[in-house]
């Protein structure tokens, strides 16, 4: 089976900082691959060059056997938005719009007409168990209600992959289980392929293989499906 | 987990025969572990011995014919087990850590034994996940009894391993 997301000895560094030292990892399409290890040991970086948004000081990333290093920013961005999709510890939704507003904008991006986005928000705000705060800002919801839309807003493109760094980390365990639950059972719909940064084993426990980044570097389960 | 005093609890509403006490105890208790009618029928035995549960017959044959019920020093009994509270797991002779160390003094490789730790402990814990998610309430909350302990299994894991050169300084 080929990869569909691979990082080949992957180097950054923040100045001094070397956050990544040759890391390597491939994703399959439709896993859900846990990112695990300790605090400072790289998680999120690795997370970033493997979504385009940081560019390796060497090595490659590919994805769907094209390298994303090597694309021009224009093709990295259009790329971002049509395959991957992102939820991140604390939703980073935008505070001016309605929660559905938000689901529908990255469709409203890919030049979804109006009605349809918001039709298709409301029904990803509605299997995410959610279709109650539509109307409301984030501001106005609660964090787990907010996490559920920040799912909704990732998974409404139908996505290839999700990344998702601590997306329960600013929760308690109980609602943080039920985020998990929905995203995981919404993502497995879809297919799309989940990377999941976490530190918290009961979340990784939701994924189908794990990978332990530790001082920037990548051990790998292997594949066993 | 005490076959005996689940028995004697399940006796408190009401009398039952003995493989209405095995279906009912398989289903709130057994988790995926049935109990065997031997286990039944001594149980209930040793129970009828120490006078906490006591027979009542009905017409006819055999052994399915006998009706157990709850005396007053079984009822007494129970609520003594109950009221005590029981004694936390202290944890202390850990197997985990042992093979550290002796991996550690035997000049073997001490992150290969958490990492294979953390890999079979993980395998664990997605099984309990699956299993929670399809089920109802009675497997979330004996599931995640079990995650719970398994996650702090996995944290210790974790901190081990990064403190693995400090510790391997101070075995050698
Ligand atoms: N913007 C930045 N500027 C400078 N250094 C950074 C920056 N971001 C991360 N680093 C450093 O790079 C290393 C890896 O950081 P990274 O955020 O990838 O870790 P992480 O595994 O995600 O940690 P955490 O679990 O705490 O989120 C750390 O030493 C960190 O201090
Ligand atoms: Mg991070």
């Amino acid at each position: 089976m080929q990869p569909l997301l691979t990082a080949e000895d992957v180097t950054y560094s923040f100045g001094p900082t070397h956050a990544l030292d040759s890391a390597s990892l491939r994703v399959y399409a439709g896993e859900v691959l846990a990112l695990m290890g300790p605090s400072g040991s790289g998680k999120s970086t690795l997370l970033h060059c493997l979504a385009g948004i940081l560019t390796p000081d060497s090595g490659q990333v590919t994805f769907d056997g094209r390298d994303i290093t090597a694309m021009s920013d224009t093709a990295r961005s259009a790329l971002r938005r049509t395959d991957f999709g992102f939820v991140f510890q604390f939703g980073q939704l935008v505070p001016e719009l309605s929660c559905l507003e938000n689901v529908a904008l990255p469709l409203r991006l890919a030049g979804v007409g109006r009605r349809e986005a918001q039709r298709r928000s409301a029904e990803w705000l509605e299997r995410l168990e959610v279709a109650d705060v539509a109307g409301k800002r984030p501001g106005q919801a609660s964090g787990g209600q907010g996490q559920r839309v920040a799912v909704a807003r990732a998974l409404v493109t139908r996505p290839r992959v999700i990344f998702a760094d601590e997306p329960t980390g600013a929760l308690d365990s109980l609602n943080g289980e039920r985020v998990m639950q929905l995203f995981i059972a919404a993502a497995r719909d879809t297919g799309a392929a989940v990377v999941l940064v976490t530190h918290e084993a009961r979340v990784a426990a939701y994924s189908d293989r794990e990978a332990v980044v530790r001082d920037g570097r990548v051990r790998e389960q292997e594949y066993a499906r | 987990m005490s076959v005996g005093y689940a028995i004697l609890g399940l006796l408190e509403n009401g009398p039952r025969h003995g493989y209405d006490l095995k279906r009912s105890y398989d289903e709130r208790f057994g988790h995926g572990r049935a109990l065997h009618y031997g286990q039944v029928y001594s149980t209930l035995a040793r129970l009828l011995k120490n006078g906490l549960v006591e027979v009542e017959s009905e017409p006819g044959e055999g052994p399915d014919r006998k009706r157990y019920a709850i005396t007053t020093a079984g009822v007494t009994d129970m609520e003594g087990w109950l009221g005590t509270p029981e004694k936390p797991e202290p944890y202390l002779q850990s197997t985990l850590y042992t093979k550290v160390v002796l991996a550690l003094l035997t000049g073997r490789d001490a992150a290969d034994v958490l990492d294979g730790q953390r890999t079979e402990h993980l395998r664990l814990m997605r099984e309990l996940t699956r299993r929670k998610t399809d089920g109802d309430l009675a497997d979330q909350l004996i599931c995640d009894h079990a995650l719970f302990h398994l996650e702090a299994d996995l944290r210790w894991l974790e901190l081990t391993a990064a403190r693995l050169d400090q510790l391997a300084a101070r075995v050698r």
